[in-house]
């Protein structure tokens, strides 16, 4: 009990003084995780608006792929990442394995799944006759998109809480891919995992603290959009 | 194949499949420019999936659709943009009432100040300029038709597309709702195509009638001429004439049906040929027996027939009964005060009067 006031303490010692490191941390850690969220908004979106509203030869084994993907272990994810990134891979060229951008590609192969599954999910819910009446109106492809972006913003905000989280709470795939670097590719999960293995426990808890607070301030914004009356 | 002086919509060869099997055929169907067209028929028939062949959010197998002598699916997006719809559903999307109906002029590029001017306008016309400013969600059915036929209106299209719009209200909001159509649509004058299965919606708003039975198009004309002068046996059943008699036009012209004598106007039969004779059963008028003068039949004169009463089903405003003279049934709708005068009950006996211009006589092919 001792060790966990202790480290509540540490914590609060952190953040009062401004410790350069975990600001540091904390903003790369947001960096990596809004940008591969970003990334997989910007593509799962689409795709999982022509999965809902499109029939064609391989969807059915694209939507069981995209459901095994929310469930996809992220070591496996970067495992995967990691053989194609290493130097000796397939795209080892690119010398990305260790930085933050293979970090990202991580996160984002294991958000994508989470958002294309969730799209799927609220434009699917959308009164086909409603779909019917968009285009009846004129709208071209784009505007179809958008407003079925807009009546199904509940869900899609759903999406991209499932997303961020996906991405942020990971740690393996970020271990891997990025390596754990100081001042390049630490990031809350993995600093707190080195903290705890050094016996670290106060910074530990303190990390710790900080991550489920800042997953937890990102939701409670995403939370108040989502649920505040509808506007016009 | 010869085309309306005043066609606006050309429909030719159009097919239109579901999986295998064709759920609309029609060679030839001119829509007329600034008139109504309604589309009539049985649940099934057709209707539906040729609005949605014209609003090109169906694909047809094969045939084209016309616009202005223009194919209609060279720039969809642009051919929807010159017409509009609305539908049973008001399908209105998450937002202002007010947004609802700006919507389809946003989408077409309208600038703010000039959608804001047309919406304000078409939610006035409609008498729902007060919900402007109210979520689409919290509006009740009537209101919520309203906004989508504002809505219809609001973007000026050249053609309007409407797939029974007044059917999912109740009856006291769907006369007023009607009543408001109608008047912004002879101001207005689109081209438009209604489809609907009530009678008196198609009397009131067309101005032409198509009707469609098994994907087909099965007669075409004015709808009062549709109404009264079905072409065929399944056009008579669908728009409800109840009386349907085998009968036979002898050499005197007289009509002969289960052993009763009635005249017709109607000569587009050969004398010897097997007739199937249609009346409507709101123009059969009953008396009570001793009133009239019994059974006459005669050419140019009215058919009296002396009947007696076997079932009588009270309908809303009408009262139905079944009636038998000769061999021949009747089915009569009465209003219920005029019933009431009667004092007609079952097994009595009257007089059932009908002019010959009402009896319409069709080819008879025989079947029951």
């Amino acid at each position: 009990m001792e060790l966990i006031w202790d480290g509540i303490r540490e914590a609060a010692r952190l953040w009062w003084s401004g410790d350069g490191e975990i600001i540091e941390i904390t903003l790369r850690t947001l960096a990596i995780s809004a940008s591969a969220t970003a990334l997989a908004l910007i593509v799962g979106i689409p795709l999982g608006a022509v999965l809902a509203l499109r029939r064609f030869w391989g969807r059915g084994l694209i939507v069981a792929a995209v459901n095994t993907g929310m469930g996809m272990p992220p070591v496996a994810i970067g495992l995967l990442v990691a053989l194609i990134l290493w130097r000796t891979g397939p795209l080892g060229d690119l010398n990305l394995i260790y930085t933050p951008t293979a970090m990202v590609v991580a996160q984002l192969l294991l958000s994508l799944p989470m958002v294309v599954g969730f799209s799927l999910a609220s434009i699917q819910s959308v009164n086909p006759r409603l779909i019917g009446q968009m285009w009846a109106m004129g709208a071209n492809r784009l505007q179809v998109l958008w407003l079925l972006i807009r009546e199904t913003r509940l869900g899609l905000l759903a999406a991209v809480m499932a997303g961020f989280g996906a991405a942020i709470s990971e740690v393996g795939a970020s271990m891997q891919v990025g390596g754990n670097l100081a001042g390049e590719t630490r990031v809350l999960t993995t600093a707190t995992v080195l903290e705890t293995g050094r016996g670290n426990f106060e910074v530990a808890i303190a990390l710790s603290l900080v991550l489920v607070l800042l997953a937890f301030l990102v939701n409670l914004v995403l939370t108040t959009v989502q649920q505040r009356r509808p506007v016009t | 194949m010869t085309t309306r002086p005043d066609a606006h919509l050309q429909i030719r060869d159009l097919a239109v499949q579901r999986g295998r099997v064709t759920v609309l055929e029609i060679d030839k169907l001119d829509i007329p420019r600034g008139l109504v067209t309604v589309v009539l028929g049985p649940n099934g028939s057709g209707k539906s999936t040729l609005l949605g062949a014209l609003q090109l959010v169906l694909h047809p197998s094969q045939g084209t659709l016309m616009l202005d002598g223009e194919p209609m699916d060279a720039d969809p997006v642009a051919t929807r943009r010159r017409m509009s719809a609305a539908f049973q559903e008001p399908l209105l999307l998450s937002m202002s009432v007010l947004a609802n109906v700006e919507l389809p002029l946003r989408l077409r590029g309208v600038d703010k100040r000039r959608r804001r001017e047309l919406a304000e306008h078409w939610l006035e016309r409609f008498g729902i300029a007060s919900l402007a400013r109210r979520h689409a969600r919290q509006l009740s059915g009537g209101e919520a038709q309203r906004v989508s036929l504002a809505r219809a209106f609001a973007s000026q299209p050249q053609v309007m597309l409407l797939d029974e719009p007044f059917a999912g209200v109740d009856a006291p909001t769907r006369e007023g709702l009607i009543e408001d159509f109608a008047e912004n649509l002879s101001e207005t004058r689109p081209t438009t195509v209604l489809v609907t299965h009530d009678r008196d919606e198609a009397l009131r708003l067309g101005d032409e009638a198509a009707l469609l039975i098994d994907g087909r198009l099965r007669q075409t004309g004015p709808p009062s001429e549709v109404f009264e002068r079905p072409a065929d046996r399944a056009v008579a059943e669908f728009v409800g004439m109840e009386n349907l008699w085998h009968g036979r036009r002898s050499e005197s012209g007289v009509y002969e049906a289960g052993g009763i004598r009635l005249a017709s106007t109607s000569k587009s039969i050969a004398p010897g040929s097997p007739a199937l004779l249609c009346v409507r059963p709101e123009r059969i008028v009953l008396t009570r027996d001793g009133e009239g003068t019994g059974t006459r039949s005669e050419a140019g004169t009215e058919n009296q027939l002396r009947a007696i009463v076997q079932k009588i089903r009270p309908r809303g405003p009408v009262v139905r009964a079944d009636l038998t003279s000769g061999r021949l049934h009747l089915t009569v709708d009465t209003s219920v005060t005029k019933w009431d005068e009667l004092g007609l009950s079952v097994g009595d006996a009257a007089v059932a009067r009908i002019a010959p211009a009402d009896v319409h006589v069709i080819s008879d092919d025989g079947a029951d």
